[in-house]
């Protein structure tokens, strides 16, 4: 959060407090602000909430312990389906989603424990590759387990996912109060989901600054050192690795709940580089930037789609490129410039291997990458 | 001076009647970019006819004179993107939709439509679940696959030979849609001797031919796209195979004869929902309002739009309401005479009796079978 | 038995596609430690190209003959996809070389997903059908087993080329230089070696290895389209490893081997596995053998150096 406010241009430095009121206000309106442009916009930052789950879950791996997770998107397969599993008509199973949601996270976790114990001494980028041929096994394996025993119906996928009820009031039904007036439910996802990103962050804030925290921070910046101190660098990768697919179990779990429908498709190699994208977009490392990352990077397709295509009609009459050939264009621009150019991202992380009291004042460079 | 004032009389009357006519937004949705986007202009196109020809017409509901209107919205062929397009109807208060194109998209959404309350029937979704769902207005007027690989099941067991091959793409049409073909094969008195797979993906089928090659079949049923379908038939000459071939609708396109080159024989054969457009009953007379409208050719689903967009309008003048509440129960009991034959709904809201026409590849383009 | 050699000959000319795309993955990381994502890409770029140059020395050369039309498609495409290498080097990696390692890979997956965004915008996103210049129609069967013209002039290109490699690397003084700058940059520099200059031409060579591999390509299966690449390239990265990364003959090797497992294990995996799995998993072989290859024997089946050099 206060990295959030710190982010904010002019004000962030001037009136941290404020800047903060304004991050805290800005989360609670958005919906109230994005429903004035119509409800597809408080559906997309639905959207943008899950993804900033997974960019966090990510940025775990990535950002935090420098493991390149190009099969991230595995994980949250692996919670959506779990989540499908236990709460839909599938195998008639209808858990609550308190039981169903930490069974999806659990799984993953579970996941990435399995490919993380045989993987993990790869360097980086062979770790990369591997982790990507994971991901596509597990969409193959999920597209394919319906023979000879239907596990996960194939390609069809699964379809009537119970939606999200909380002591027994199903959300997807909206809140009547009164007679006239009733919230959509798109708007209590939002909370739901927004609250689950607090949780998150919250949860990244302390874990980034305790021991587990800086020695991540230790074996990104060099492996070979953090084991001469003492760091059992095994365990601690593990760690980051089932950690970060935890909060990836999570999103897949609330995901399969708010679209009702989980099929492999959802769960393709471009997703990962999405997340990867925006996380790299927004500066590794850094929750701030990463969380922008996630809210930009999914926007953008649905500005493009306002923007673009008018503005294209407008000046030649006709659509020339269209919005999905424009946000590839822009997302592969997007990481070869970042790279280049600010490789830290948009909102560089500060090297924060302790508390912040400790630190204001002898920030040093935004290297993270290492 | 007199000429005047008719005039203004006449505008004033003109005025006087456009405020007593009510607006009503019917929505449609399908790919306007990207490579379907010919098929999605096709399926908006027959919408706007329907609607600009009942609108010429005059359509009266609960005593006010009514017109219609389209919101055409791109749901780029994306099943997350159709959610979006579908909220976004929702939200812009249309009575109605036409739509989406591809199963994959109407599926996801089908659900928000009925959460919103507002009636669908898509001109071109094949997939049986769509109507499986218990969704009280979701309709078609295309055959669904059921109808199709029963088509072809029976029409490769018994008219082009016993010992059949199978192949689908392991996506949600493929397989959905060769399951069926097994179905109708067994029950036909064929003998299905090889089942197997490839991905919407792949080009190289020479490791599964040549499997199939060694059980000796007579024809080969290809559950899947044009652009698997074209290098396909090359591979099977390639490797001495002398089979007939059969693909469902998916193959059944101008990008197959291109990809196959001179591979494609008259051996070669393809299925698609619903009447040639020269055997529908309303099919040329169609036509030419059609071209003279839009000057194009009708592509395969105008007809099946246009009919659509009729059935909702025929439902609403029976309800005597625009309002969805009111007509949606009327959509299942429609009942006239259409461009592709009798538009009347069964209890699932597939239309009753969809025809399913064989093609056969001659000199250089698809002709109906015998 | 004839099923089974059927499913070798097509194994080996998958393969000898996958060998030739492999070397350009084996001599960039053998030099710079680099997955060259793009490079599957280049592969597809390079087809495209050769289509459309083929297409306009139709127009307005249509008297020329099958195969120096082919061969003047290949020229151009060739010749671009050697200054493309040469271009992703210069701007995107070259300035990346010192950076942090994850950057360049990030770099890499970037351009890789360029180069199709802009093939996609150039000749749009559905297939292309690739003249047929050499015959794709059966020759009398051998012993039960067809092939095509297509067929044998891959695997003899292929094996040309990798010979005309080996020999460069070898025998050369510029294939000297690439080996003293694959074992140490630095030292090599000190030698007097060019290195940046050593470094553009493996992208050179790497690229237009890619671009003939691209033309066989789609030659054999007739097509080509934007998306094209990117599994061949993956796999053929697999194979590198397979091989042993680094090691030219390694990825010779493993080229070969692994579209010979695809084949005759998408043929044979059902009754291998009793029924339980069938050819829709045809696609995760390159995966796990990736996956077992790099956890036991990271060196690859002929490497011998150490992978560990981050």
């Amino acid at each position: 959060m206060n990295q959030l406010a710190l982010a904010i241009p002019w004000l962030g430095k001037r009136n941290p407090a404020a800047a903060r009121w304004v991050v805290i206000a800005l989360a609670l309106a958005a919906p109230l602000i994005a429903v004035l442009f119509g409800k597809t916009w408080v559906r997309i930052l639905d959207f943008a909430m899950l993804y900033v789950m997974l960019a966090i879950g990510l940025n775990l791996v990535v950002g935090f312990a420098g493991l390149l997770d190009l099969g991230y998107i595995a994980f949250y397969a692996v919670g959506a389906y779990t989540f499908a599993f236990l709460a839909s008509p599938h195998f008639d199973i209808h858990l609550p989603f308190w039981l169903a949601l930490p069974a999806g996270a659990a799984f993953a976790a579970l996941a990435g424990i399995i490919l993380g114990l045989p993987t993990l001494r790869l360097r980086g980028d062979y770790l990369a590759i591997v982790t990507l041929g994971f991901g596509e096994i597990v969409r193959i394996f999920l597209n394919n387990l319906n023979h000879p025993i239907n596990i996960t119906n194939g390609p069809q996928g699964i379809n009537m996912v119970d939606p999200l009820v909380l002591f027994g009031w199903d959300i997807s039904q909206g809140l009547q109060i009164g007679e006239s007036f009733k919230i959509n439910s798109l708007f209590l996802y939002y909370y739901v989901f927004l609250a689950f990103v607090v949780l998150s962050i919250i949860l990244v804030q302390r874990l980034q600054i305790s021991r587990i925290g800086r020695a991540w921070a230790a074996i990104r910046d060099d492996e070979l050192a953090a084991k001469a101190i003492g760091i059992n660098t095994r365990n601690m990768k593990l760690l980051a690795f089932s950690l970060g697919a935890t909060f990836g179990g999570v999103s897949g779990g609330l995901f399969a709940a708010f679209q009702g429908f989980v099929s492999p498709e959802s769960f393709s190699l471009m997703e990962s580089i999405a997340v990867l994208t925006m996380i790299v977009f927004g500066g590794m490392g850094n929750l701030a930037g990463v969380i922008v990352g996630a809210l930009a990077l999914t926007a953008l397709p649905e500005i493009l789609r306002y923007v673009a295509v008018p503005v294209q009609q407008a000046l030649f009459d006709r659509v020339i490129l269209d919005p999905e050939v424009l946000r590839m264009l822009l997302l592969s621009l997007a990481m070869i410039f970042m790279m280049l150019l600010r490789p830290s991202g948009l909102i560089p992380a500060y090297s924060r291997y302790s508390r912040p009291e400790l630190v204001v004042g002898k920030q040093s460079s935004g290297e993270v990458a290492k | 001076m007199k000429h005047t004032l008719v005039a203004l009389a006449v505008l004033g009357l003109g005025a006087s009647a456009v405020q007593a006519q009510e607006v009503v937004k019917l929505g449609t949705a399908a790919p306007l970019t990207g490579t379907q986007s010919h098929l999605g202009k096709d399926i908006e196109n027959g919408v706007r006819l329907a609607i600009e020809e009942y609108n010429a017409k005059g359509v009266t509901l609960g005593g006010k004179k009514v017109k219609f209107e389209v919101q055409a919205e791109d749901d780029q062929a994306d099943p997350k993107t159709a959610t979006t397009v579908a909220q976004r109807l929702v939200d812009s208060g249309v009575k109605g939709v036409i739509g989406h194109l591809n199963s994959g998209a109407s599926i996801p959404a089908s659900r928000i439509y009925n959460e919103g309350g507002i009636p669908q029937v898509s001109p071109a979704s094949t997939n049986p679940k769509l109507t499986q769902q218990n969704f009280k207005a979701t309709f078609r007027t295309i055959a669904n696959d059921v109808q199709q690989g029963l088509a072809i099941g029976k029409y490769a067991a018994t008219k082009l030979g016993t010992k059949i091959a199978l192949i689908d793409d392991r996506t949600a049409y493929g397989q959905g849609l060769a399951d069926e073909v097994e179905k109708a094969v067994k029950a036909s008195g064929g003998k299905l001797v090889a089942r197997e797979f490839t991905s919407d993906k792949a080009t190289d089928f020479l490791s599964i031919l040549t499997r199939i090659k060694a059980q000796s079949p007579d024809v080969i049923v290809y559950s899947g796209m044009d652009t698997q379908a074209g290098p396909m038939l090359k591979q099977i000459k390639q490797l001495g195979l002398n089979v007939k071939f059969i693909t469902g609708d998916g193959g059944c396109t101008g990008e197959v004869i291109k990809l196959a080159g001179d591979a494609i024989t008259g051996n070669t054969f393809c299925t698609q929902p619903g009447l040639p457009l020269d055997k529908m009953p309303g099919g040329k007379n169609f036509n030419e309002r059609f071209k003279k409208r839009f000057n194009a050719d009708v592509q395969i689903y105008a007809p099946y739009a246009y009919d659509a967009t009729s059935a909702i309008i025929e439902a609403m003048k029976a309800a005597n309401s625009s309002d969805p509440a009111k007509y949606a129960a009327s959509i299942g009991k429609v009942n006239f005479p259409g461009v592709i034959g009798t538009v009347a709904f069964d209890a699932k809201g597939d239309i009753k009796d969809g025809a399913v026409t064989v093609y056969q590849f001659k000199a250089g383009k698809w002709e109906a079978a015998q | 038995m004839e099923t089974l050699l059927q499913q070798t000959v097509n194994g080996l000319v998958v393969g000898s596609v996958y060998a030739l795309v492999a070397l350009g993955y084996t001599m960039v990381y053998g030099i710079l430690g680099l997955i060259n994502f793009a490079h599957g890409d280049v592969l597809m770029i390079g087809a495209l190209v050769a289509l459309e140059a083929i297409r306009l020395i139709q127009l307005y050369a249509p008297d020329l003959g099958l195969i120096p039309t082919l061969l003047g498609g290949l020229g151009v495409s060739v010749i671009v996809c050697m200054a493309l290498g040469y271009t992703i080097e210069r701007t995107a990696y070259r300035r990346l070389r010192n950076a942090p390692r994850l950057a360049p890979l990030i770099t890499a997956i970037g351009v890789s997903f360029l180069l199709q965004t802009l093939a996609m915008i150039i000749w749009g996103r559905n297939y292309h059908t690739f003249p047929q210049l050499v015959s794709t129609t059966p020759l009398e069967p051998v012993a039960g087993v067809f092939i095509t013209p297509v067929q044998i002039a891959i695997l003899v290109v292929s094996a040309t080329l990798m010979v005309a490699l080996l020999l460069l690397v070898n025998k050369t003084r510029l294939g000297r230089a690439m080996r003293a700058t694959a074992e140490n940059h630095k030292v090599a520099s000190l030698m007097g070696v060019d290195t940046n200059k050593i470094i553009a031409a493996t992208f050179i060579i790497g690229s237009a290895l890619a671009a003939v591999a691209g033309v066989m390509f789609s030659s054999n299966y007739g097509i080509a389209h934007y998306a094209m690449g990117f599994m061949p390239g993956l796999k053929a990265f697999t194979a590198a490893v397979l091989g042993g990364i680094g090691n030219l003959g390694g990825a010779m090797l493993g080229g070969l081997l692994l579209g010979l497992v695809e084949s005759i294990g998408a043929g044979y995996i059902e009754d291998m596995s009793f029924g339980f799995l069938n050819s829709s998993y045809q696609d995760i072989f390159a995966f796990v053998i990736l996956g077992i290859v790099l956890i036991f024997r990271p060196t690859g089946l002929l490497g011998e150096r150490v992978a560990d050099r981050a």
